[in-house]
């Protein structure tokens, strides 16, 4: 239970930071923290206490093992953020060349 | 079996217009108006021939609870018939308004990729194939929207992108919740299994996913990323984001999640409720006192799918075929507005109001069908817009909800209201001008007049006859929970 609520905790991180920081590139570290925070917990819902890997071979036939789909799953998400990052950097970037800063407060075109 | 080609066929072109267009963009054009031509032949198609029934694909031979299953059904054709309608009009929208901002095939290839990520969403029958055709459909939205290089579409674009990650995460960490509750990710599989698992767990998995997709549809407290984005976008662009993106990726999918997979619970229809009303009310009241056309189009696009969330969480059969027909007709008249604030921009550069003038002499098409749009989206009888909010207004008041249905009279009233200020300043100002830097070429016209037509001929979907053919068969499907799950787990299990 403890592992969830740490991995909770880490989903909130990303969150606050997301929320309260002003610097460009401090907003994208959050968005990769919660997009950690997802990935952990469905690596932690396919976990199962003394269990082997997820690979049928000789020395672990029989034995309960831990579930292979979420570790299928979290490779995918893992590019998908690595594309999601890779633009928001690009786009940051660019920012960076029209306004000579990373500071969100002072890239004021849209208002309202 | 046609269906895994809606998403090849815009992924193939996709990549053919990378390898082959070189520096000519002749070639992309070309590429991708095939593509899209055969797409909406093929969802017409589908649509026409598909008697009610529910047609499953299984890839590469793997049935439902193992492999990924595509799915067939009268709701996932209708929306393939917008996505891919709207998409062909904004293609022969883009060809001028794009060559006057660079000459480039990379927006035609982002273009399809933004359509295959929309078709997949639709078509797919599984929740995290789901989640991945949305993220393939939003990175080229976030690429598209930057694209005219200016320092406030960087500003959008990040914006769109940041709220995109926010959103993508709680809805990952909904689909962790739902595949450890439920053990699969075929969403029937999920909505058989879905009444056994604790009603709490139930609880917080719908709250993520209202979440998560409520920010991907802009309701009311998700709003912040939308009136940025859409209005920086190109115009093209901005119809497509407006008319069927939020719907592909927001409406869609929380009508068959909630309906399809939940089963309709209570107390998230309340919830739908009380945020369709707010988006209505609050959306128009941002609208009404921009001066930028784009932004308040886009403050509209809020408070129209406002009148959808109302329409869903009534959760009458009335209140459906409100929402589902809305659903079509925001997408005719928005993407025509977006047009002709397009068409407006290119002639004179400019997109505020107060700079506008008289335009019904210089511009005809432009500002004849914009009245038209204008006349749809305020609800004037004989237009679409009119029968639709008719729709959602009756069921509401049947349903027991006269509040919500007063919300929604109010609501049509102040966009009426804001919409006579596009017009009286926008097409009937003062200004006269004489040099315009470019004029709307045929295609142009043509997309617009098309859907100009299209927006009076959809108000006659609401005739008995024709309702039984298209509009009826679509709200069966959303509410008829069990025929889905019969339908697609039917030969697996």
């Amino acid at each position: 239970m403890i592992l969830y609520v740490l991995c909770f905790a880490l989903f909130l991180v990303g969150v606050y930071g997301l929320l309260t920081k002003r610097d460009l590139i401090k907003i994208i570290l959050s968005t990769a923290i919660m997009g950690y925070a997802a990935n952990l917990f469905l690596v932690l819902f396919g976990y199962r206490h003394d269990a082997t890997f997820p690979i049928l071979t000789e020395a672990n036939a029989g034995q309960p093992m831990v579930d292979p789909l979420p570790q299928a799953l979290v490779l995918t998400s893992i590019v998908i953020e690595l594309g999601i990052t890779a633009l928001l950097v690009a786009l940051a970037i660019r920012l960076y060349q029209k306004y000579a800063t990373f500071d969100i407060t002072k890239m004021r075109s849209l208002k309202g | 079996m046609i269906l895994p080609y809606f998403v090849i066929l815009p992924l193939l072109a996709a990549f053919l217009i990378t390898l082959l267009a070189g520096k000519k963009d002749d070639w992309a054009i070309t590429l991708a108006f095939m593509a899209l031509i055969s797409l909406l032949v093929l969802s017409i198609f589908g649509f026409v021939t598909m008697h009610e029934e529910t047609v499953v694909y299984s890839m590469s031979g793997w049935d439902a609870p193992i492999g990924i299953c595509l799915v067939q059904d009268a709701l996932s054709l209708f929306m393939l018939v917008m996505i891919n309608l709207i998409a062909l009009t904004s293609l022969c929208f883009s060809i001028q308004y794009i060559r006057h901002l660079s000459q480039d095939w990379k927006y035609y290839a982002l273009f399809m990729l933004l359509i295959a990520g929309m078709n997949g969403v639709v078509v797919t029958g599984d929740l995290f194939n789901l989640y991945v055709f949305m993220e393939i459909a939003l990175i080229s939205a976030f690429a598209l929207v930057a694209y005219g290089c200016r320092a406030e579409e960087y500003e959008a674009s990040f914006k769109y992108a940041v709220m995109g990650g926010l959103s993508s995460s709680i809805i990952l960490i909904g689909i962790a919740f739902t595949y450890s509750a439920t053990s699969s990710l075929t969403l029937a599989r999920i909505a058989e299994v879905l009444p056994t698992v604790d009603p709490r767990l139930v609880l917080w998995i719908g709250a993520l996913f209202l979440a998560g997709f409520g920010l991907k549809a802009a309701s009311m407290p998700f709003h912040a990323w939308l009136p940025d984005a859409h209005s920086s976008a190109p115009a093209p662009i901005s119809s497509m984001l407006s008319g069927v993106l939020i719907k592909a990726l927001g409406v869609y999918v929380l009508f068959r999640l909630f309906f399809n997979v939940f089963g309709a619970p209570a107390i998230f229809m309340q919830l739908l409720l009380v945020l369709g009303a707010l988006s209505i009310v609050l959306g128009v009241f941002l609208a009404i006192g921009q001066w930028d056309l784009k932004r308040l189009l886009a403050y509209h696009s809020i408070s129209q799918i406002g009148y959808i969330l109302l329409g869903m969480g009534l959760a009458t059969p009335l209140g459906i075929l409100g929402a589902v027909f809305h659903l079509l007709n925001h997408a005719l008249f928005k993407s025509l507005l977006f047009y002709n604030a397009g068409a407006v921009e290119m002639v004179l550069g400019t997109r505020n109001l107060r700079k506008m003038g008289k335009l019904a002499k210089l511009l005809p098409v432009t500002s004849g069908t914009s009245m038209v749009a204008s006349l749809s989206i305020s609800g004037i009888p004989p237009f679409n817009g009119f029968f639709s909010k008719l729709i959602i207004i009756i069921a509401a008041i049947q349903a027991g909800h006269p509040i919500f249905a007063f919300w929604a009279v109010l609501g049509s009233l102040l966009t009426l209201a804001s919409f006579m200020k596009v017009q009286r300043y926008g097409f009937y100002g003062e200004i006269e001008h004489k040099t315009p830097i470019m004029m709307p070429g045929n295609l142009v016209r043509f997309a617009m007049l098309t859907l100009a037509v299209l927006c009076v001929l959809s108000s006659l979907m609401v005739l008995p006859g024709i309702r039984e053919l298209t509009l009826d068969p679509v709200v069966d499907v959303i509410l008829n929970k069990t025929g889905y799950i019969r339908m697609v787990c039917g030969r697996a299990l």
